[in-house]
C-alpha cells in the first residue's frame, strides 16, 4: 500500500528540500520504491539538490496538462535505482497546478511506488495546500527558532483541517523533524531545546538533525546527504528517521560528528 | 567557567519559549477552533454577567491542541471577593475534545 508523505513547514529555508532528498534516498536505499515530487512551481530546487538538474525534460505541470505522460517526466536516480524524481516546472507559475490534476498524478504515482514524497513550497498558498492535500503522513520540518515554530504550528492546524483526510474525518499522521539543531547552544540556553519545541507543537518526534557542514557539502555536489556523507551526523539522523517512518521504534538522540584521530589530536572538526 | 557565569547575558531561549507559548495560545484560539472558542467565550460572559459586572478581557478561553487529548483552559478574573460572593478563579481542566 503506497504512502503519500508531505514534507512541509510553512517557513522557507528550514530544510524541506534537503529533508525530502535525504528521506527519499534513505527509504530507497532500504529497498522501497520512492518518488520525490517537487511542488515548488516556479522555484524548483529539488532537482538541483538531487543532482538531476541537467536531466529534466518534462515536469509535473507537463504531466498535469497532458503534454507528457508520467513515465516521460520521471527521472531515475543514478545512485539508487529505486529512487525517482518528478521535477516541478521552472517557467510556469503556480496557478498551473490544479487540484484535479494533482489528484490524478498522485493516484498514478501511488500505483507505481511504495512512497510518494511531496516537497512542499514555503508559505500557505495554493502550492503548499496542494502538496499536503493527499498526504497520509506529514513531516513538519522545524528549526529551533521562534518564527519557524510559529509557522509549523500554523501548518499543523492546516494538516488537521484542510487535507483530504481531514475532509473525510480522518487524521494525517504528523511527525516533527527538528533541523539545524545545535545541542551545545541549547544547553547554554541560547536556543530552544528539543523538549521546548515538542511541548509547544505536541506532535511526535521523527528525528533531530544537527546543524552540520555536511548538508551544504552534499547540496554543493547535488547529492542527498545520506548518500554523500552517510557517516555524518545529519545523514545518521535522516537514516534513523526513515527507519521510524517504516515503523521501527528507535530511541531519538542527537547524532554527533564522529571525529577521526587527526581531528582529535588537532582539535579541528572534519565534516 | 561557572565562576564567571554571572558575566554572561541571561539565557534567551526561555524568553523565546515563553513568547511562543503566549502567542500560540492566542493564535490557536483565532485560527484553530475559532467558532467553538468564540461561542464558549460569549456564553461564559453571558452567564457571569448575570451575577456581577465583568470586563470582556477578563475572560480568557484557550484551546490547547494535544496529541492524545486537547485541553480547554478557561480563565476568569473576577473583582475582589469582598464585593461579590460568587466563586472565582481559574478553571483549568483536561476536557477531551475533538481537534479543531
Amino acid at each position: 500500500m503506497a504512502k503519500v508523505l508531505v514534507v512541509t513547514s510553512g517557513k522557507g529555508g528550514v530544510g524541506k528540500t534537503t529533508s525530502t532528498a535525504a528521506l527519499g534516498a534513505a527509504l530507497a536505499q532500504a529497498g522501497r520504491s520512492v518518488v520525490v515530487v517537487d511542488f515548488d512551481v516556479g522555484l524548483r530546487n529539488l532537482d538541483l539538490v538531487m543532482g538531476a538538474e541537467r536531466r529534466v525534460v518534462f515536469d509535473l505541470i507537463n504531466v498535469i496538462q497532458g503534454d507528457a505522460r508520467l513515465p516521460q517526466a520521471l527521472i531515475r536516480d543514478k545512485r539508487v535505482e529505486t529512487l525517482h524524481l518528478l521535477p516541478a516546472s521552472q517557467t510556469r507559475d503556480k496557478d498551473a497546478l490544479t487540484g484535479e490534476g494533482v489528484g490524478r498524478v498522485i493516484s498514478e504515482l501511488k500505483e507505481k511506488f511504495d512512497w510518494v514524497i511531496c516537497d512542499s513550497p514555503a508559505g500557505i498558498e495554493k502550492g503548499a495546500m496542494l502538496a499536503m492535500h493527499h498526504a497520509d503522513i506529514a513531516v513538519v520540518v522545524t528549526n529551533p527558532e521562534i518564527s519557524s515554530v510559529r509557522d509549523s504550528d500554523r501548518i499543523i492546524g492546516m494538516l488537521d483541517a484542510k487535507t483530504a483526510r481531514a475532509e473525510k474525518g480522518e487524521r494525517v499522521e504528523k511527525h516533527l523533524l527538528l533541523t539545524r539543531y545545535n545541542p551545545a547552544r541549547a544547553l547554554r540556553g541560547e536556543m530552544l531545546k528539543v523538549e521546548d519545541v515538542l511541548e509547544i507543537l505536541s506532535i511526535p518526534l521523527l528525528g533531530i538533525v544537527p546543524e552540520s557542514e555536511a548538508v551544504l557539502a552534499a547540496s554543493n555536489v547535488g547529492a542527498p546527504v545520506v548518500l554523500h556523507a552517510p557517516e555524518s551526523a545529519p545523514a545518521r539522523a535522516y537514516l534513523d528517521a526513515a527507519k521510524r517512518l517504516q515503523g521501527q521504534t528507535l530511541p531519538v538522540s542527537v547524532p554527533e560528528e564522529r571525529r577521526g584521530l587527526m581531528s582529535k589530536l588537532f582539535g579541528r572538526r572534519v565534516a | 567557567m561557572n565562576l564567571f557565569s554571572f558575566l554572561k547575558p541571561r539565557a534567551s531561549a526561555p524568553v523565546a519559549r515563553e513568547r511562543l507559548q503566549i502567542l500560540l495560545a492566542h493564535e490557536r484560539a483565532i485560527a484553530g477552533g475559532s467558532d467553538l472558542v468564540a461561542t464558549l467565550k460569549e456564553e461564559i460572559l453571558g452567564v457571569i454577567a448575570k451575577h456581577f459586572p465583568l470586563e470582556r478581557e477578563k475572560v480568557q478561553v484557550k484551546l490547547d491542541r494535544g496529541d492524545a487529548f486537547s485541553t480547554l483552559e478557561i480563565d476568569i478574573e473576577v473583582p475582589s471577593l469582598s464585593k461579590v460572593h460568587a466563586g472565582t478563579g481559574s478553571n483549568g481542566g483536561g476536557a477531551k475534545l475533538a481537534a479543531p
